[in-house]
């Protein structure tokens, strides 16, 4: 019997999937599972694990957040960067934030566990936070100095042009005062829950204000990664809390910063990628070093 | 030194790179795809397979023999989603929705590798090694076949046999894609990519945290990733988690493997027509765009417009520290330029104008240098284009590599070009019309953005994602799913009869009116052609989107 040419064609076709599939989708990766346990590369592909008396802490290839059980830094140990990934470096829920270069309105509620914060907002609370937690300027441009993005709503009677009728600061709800008192001597309102501003009609205006361009806190500390699982911290970072560390710690500064420096990876070849700190292998080799008196 | 002169240091590297390998590793896919003796393995295959390797095809079985093979691909890849919970190495992960796992079946065996889905919560190992990296290398395969049974019909004359799929499909995948990805996966896991089949290692953090550190297959999978053009991250954050990424220089390696296929093809078109020069000029096109890209790219991203940027002081929301902007942003610049769509950092927190040259590039029909296979014979459209244009200029018959491009010749180009910005367009227009556009995480100019890049990048079978978007609903997996599969067969179908019509040509002498297609002067028209083709189709939706945004 002869099938009809489409029918052969066809199971000529699955034919070809399944033995593709025994070669490439089981043979190949397997045997590439068998190499991964030759010695020398068995840790690497496992994931890096990082053991310490026994336990496994982590991968030095992920990274991982140093707070307590509310959230709170750990002061004694170096800070990672901020975390999309699930609740902060979650393997589990790898994430960025993607929120856009223009994300600065907040959606404010009445229960303030149901707002979101804009990207703005966000960075500028992580620069305030984190200017506190290590003594260093946290202001920045286009930030309020309690921590939100300083955004205006300008109402104007033909909407984008003539007069100035309103003019509100969308970021910050009462009982927070408005960053500046008067907009172009027009007073400034706070702003009201559950208003869309921008619906209304209000050109969204954010302000520059004084700060200088570079802030003391450096931009990796202000935002999140790709992965959520960002390893390393910019070595202008891990400067910034080596003062609080030491303190933490008891020992001179100059020793947590020779710790830094071990821990620092240059330029691969001098020019590929750019200088990072490993901040698990950090501060994993402080508690080996300086244990917290 | 400082990051702008690394990140420039960085590119000249990687030019260096695919300049130096491009002639010797174009030879050997020449000699693959030309070759005629089959080892022994390869024989084993046809047997058990059940076709003739001697046997060539006309255009029209050709055609059909991609299609049965995508269809068969596409239920297999469905049924083992559907099924995974059965199966060995589900990590207990339930079987994938029906929208779902049909929109991941198309996305995987059309190349593109959109994915809607979490990888390291939805797909267990099995589904990721035996389903998608499996297509990973397939549907590559089938790209490169298509654009060598392209320049097949340039090649031969009063012919209607343009090759045979099988034999094709089969020799690319195990002479070229194969042994390159062990080496690649070898290379990679000696840099830290995991692989092995765990299900999750619980750790205690330093701080009494808890965290699993996830494992899997990742190695192998990631290098054909990059190498097939395909892009589907083995998880959620695709090449920007350090089990895919983990060092400057896989990072490299990556954009290198991403690169070195599609640059490389030229040079095996140059050989089968017999005339080196045309090879060149056909790269030097894809060069010229490419440099002016990733240049592009870097100086929006380094010079950091836009208010969350400025703030901040770098555009470094959604980057990593090891591969910081510049790095970034030529990974960013090289997965949009060829069909890839794998990321390592997320464009939709970029600048606004850095954000609308990944669109670009996607709009530019993945041509500099596009994907494997696609890449090529898409260029070889827009230069076919290109004669028949300056043919009308000139008032002469137009001519490429001697074969006439007549009526029937410049139709097939034509409906070719036509395909993606109607789905692109056309989809974008749906999802506002139909309110489904509403899932954008961001409003206004940027809204239109994320909704605008998700139907360009599935049109073209990129992948990439603006993300700040909710897709995985049934309406999103639905209609991005049809743009998938349109978006890359109908091509496929044009590009296979346009070679069928070539093939079948006795050439036409080159005399003196014949317009030279290997000198500067065609370069820049084809450069021309493509970008004014661009602007021309997707000028108004770019207004309305990043332009208003950035400007």
């Amino acid at each position: 019997m002869r099938l009809p040419s489409w029918l052969s064609q066809h199971l000529a076709a699955l034919r070809a999937v399944l033995v593709l599939t025994v070669l490439l989708g089981l043979a190949y990766p397997l045997a590439l599972v068998g190499v991964g346990r030759l010695p020398g590369l068995d840790d690497r592909a496992d994931g890096s694990l990082v053991t310490v008396g026994g336990r496994t802490v982590g991968s030095s290839l992920i990274g991982q957040s140093f707070t307590d059980a509310d959230g709170n830094p750990v002061p004694r140990y170096f800070q990672s960067r901020p975390s999309a990934a699930g609740d902060g470096y979650d393997p589990t829920a790898t994430a960025a934030s993607n929120l856009g270069p223009e994300s600065v309105v907040d959606t404010l509620a009445a229960d303030p566990a149901e707002s979101t914060a804009s990207l703005l907002s966000q960075v500028c609370a992580r620069s305030k936070a984190v200017g506190e937690l290590d003594g260093v300027d946290g202001r920045r441009p286009y930030c309020t100095p309690d921590g939100v993005g300083a955004v205006l709503a300008v109402f104007r009677t033909d909407g984008l042009t003539g007069r100035i009728t309103r003019v509100v600061s969308v970021n910050q709800a009462a009982p927070a005062t408005p960053f500046v008192t008067t907009w172009q001597g027009v007073p400034v309102e706070p702003a009201t829950p559950g208003r869309d501003y921008v619906a209304e009609g209000g050109l969204i205006t954010p302000v520059r204000g004084d700060a200088p361009a570079r802030s003391a806190v450096p931009a990796d500390a202000v935002t999140a990664g790709g992965s959520g699982l960002d390893p390393h911290i910019s070595p202008a970072y891990a400067e910034i809390q080596v003062a609080r560390v030491a303190r933490e710690r008891g020992v001179d500064q100059a020793a947590i910063r020779r710790l830094v420096e071990e821990h620092t990876s240059g330029r691969s070849l001098g020019f590929l990628g750019e200088p990072a700190v490993n901040v698990l292998d950090l501060n994993l080799a402080l508690d080996r070093e300086f244990p917290a008196r | 030194m400082s990051m702008t002169t690394a990140g420039v240091l960085f590119v000249l590297s990687l030019v260096v790179a695919l300049v130096a390998v491009h002639k010797p590793f174009g030879d050997h896919m020449f000699r693959v795809v030309t070759g005629t003796r089959s080892s022994r393995v390869e024989r084993g295959i046809y047997r058990l397979v059940g076709v003739d390797p001697a046997a060539e095809q006309t255009w029209g079985v050709y055609v059909r023999s991609v299609l049965a093979f995508s269809a068969v691909s596409l239920l297999f890849l469905y049924a083992l989603q559907r099924l995974q919970n059965h199966l060995w190495l589900s990590l207990g992960f339930d079987p994938v929705v029906p929208h779902g796992a049909w929109n991941t079946a198309v996305s995987f065996v059309t190349n593109t590798n959109w994915q809607w889905y979490s990888g390291e919560s939805t797909m267990g190992h099995l589904v990721q090694m035996a389903g998608l990296a499996v297509q990973n290398f397939v549907s590559a395969a089938v790209g490169i076949a298509v654009a060598v049974a392209l320049v097949r019909g340039f090649a031969r004359s009063r012919t209607g046999e343009l090759g045979n799929f099988w034999v094709d499909l089969v020799r690319v995948t195990l002479r070229i894609l194969l042994p390159i990805a062990v080496l690649g996966a070898l290379a990679l896991m000696l840099g830290g990519v995991v692989q092995n089949l765990s299900g999750g290692t619980d750790v205690t953090t330093l701080t009494g945290g808890g965290q699993t550190i996830t494992g899997g297959p990742v190695a192998g999978q990631e290098v054909i990733k990059e190498l097939g053009t395909n892009g589907g991250g083995f998880y959620n954050a695709n090449s920007a988690h350090p089990f895919e990424n983990p060092t400057a220089w896989t990072n490299w390696l990556e954009i290198f493997l991403i690169l070195v296929i599609p640059f490389s093809l030229p040079r095996v078109f140059g050989r089968m027509v017999g005339q080196n020069r045309q090879g060149y000029a056909i790269a030097a096109v894809m060069a010229i765009l490419a440099l002016a890209s990733i240049t592009l790219t870097n100086v929006f991203e380094l010079a950091g417009h836009g208010t969350v940027p400025q703030a901040v002081g770098a555009a470094m929301e959604g980057k990593e520290v090891r591969f910081d902007v510049s790095n970034s942003a030529t990974f960013a610049a090289a997965t949009t330029l060829t069909s890839t769509g794998a990321v390592n950092s997320f464009h939709d927190s970029y600048t606004a104008l850095g954000g609308m040259m990944t669109l670009g590039n996607m709009m530019l029909g993945e041509v500099a240098p596009g994907g494997v296979g696609a890449g090529l014979y898409g260029l070889l459209i827009l230069a076919v284009i290109t004669v028949f244009v300056a043919g009308l200029m000139v008032g002469r018959t137009p001519e490429y590599l001697g074969k006439k491009i007549g009526a029937r010749e410049i139709k097939f180009a034509s409906m070719y070009f036509l395909i993606t910005p109607a789905l692109v367009l056309t989809g974008t227009a749906a999802a506002f019309a139909t309110g489904n556009a509403s899932t954008a995480l961001n409003t206004g100019p940027h809204g239109l953005s994320e909704v605008l890049y998700a139907f360009t990048s599935a049109s073209n079978n990129n992948g990439s994602a603006f993300a700040g978007i909710t897709v995985n609903t049934q309406w999103w997996n639905i209609a991005l799913g049809l743009c998938m599969l349109l978006g890359r067969f109908l091509p496929i179908i044009f590009v296979l009869a346009l070679a069928g019509s070539l093939a079948r040509q006795q050439p036409t002498p080159a005399s003196e009116g014949t317009l030279p297609t290997h000198k500067p002067l065609f370069v820049g028209m084809v450069v021309g052609v493509t970008v004014v083709l661009v602007a021309l189709t997707f000028l108004p939706a770019l207004a309305l989107g990043p332009l208003a945004e950035g400007l």
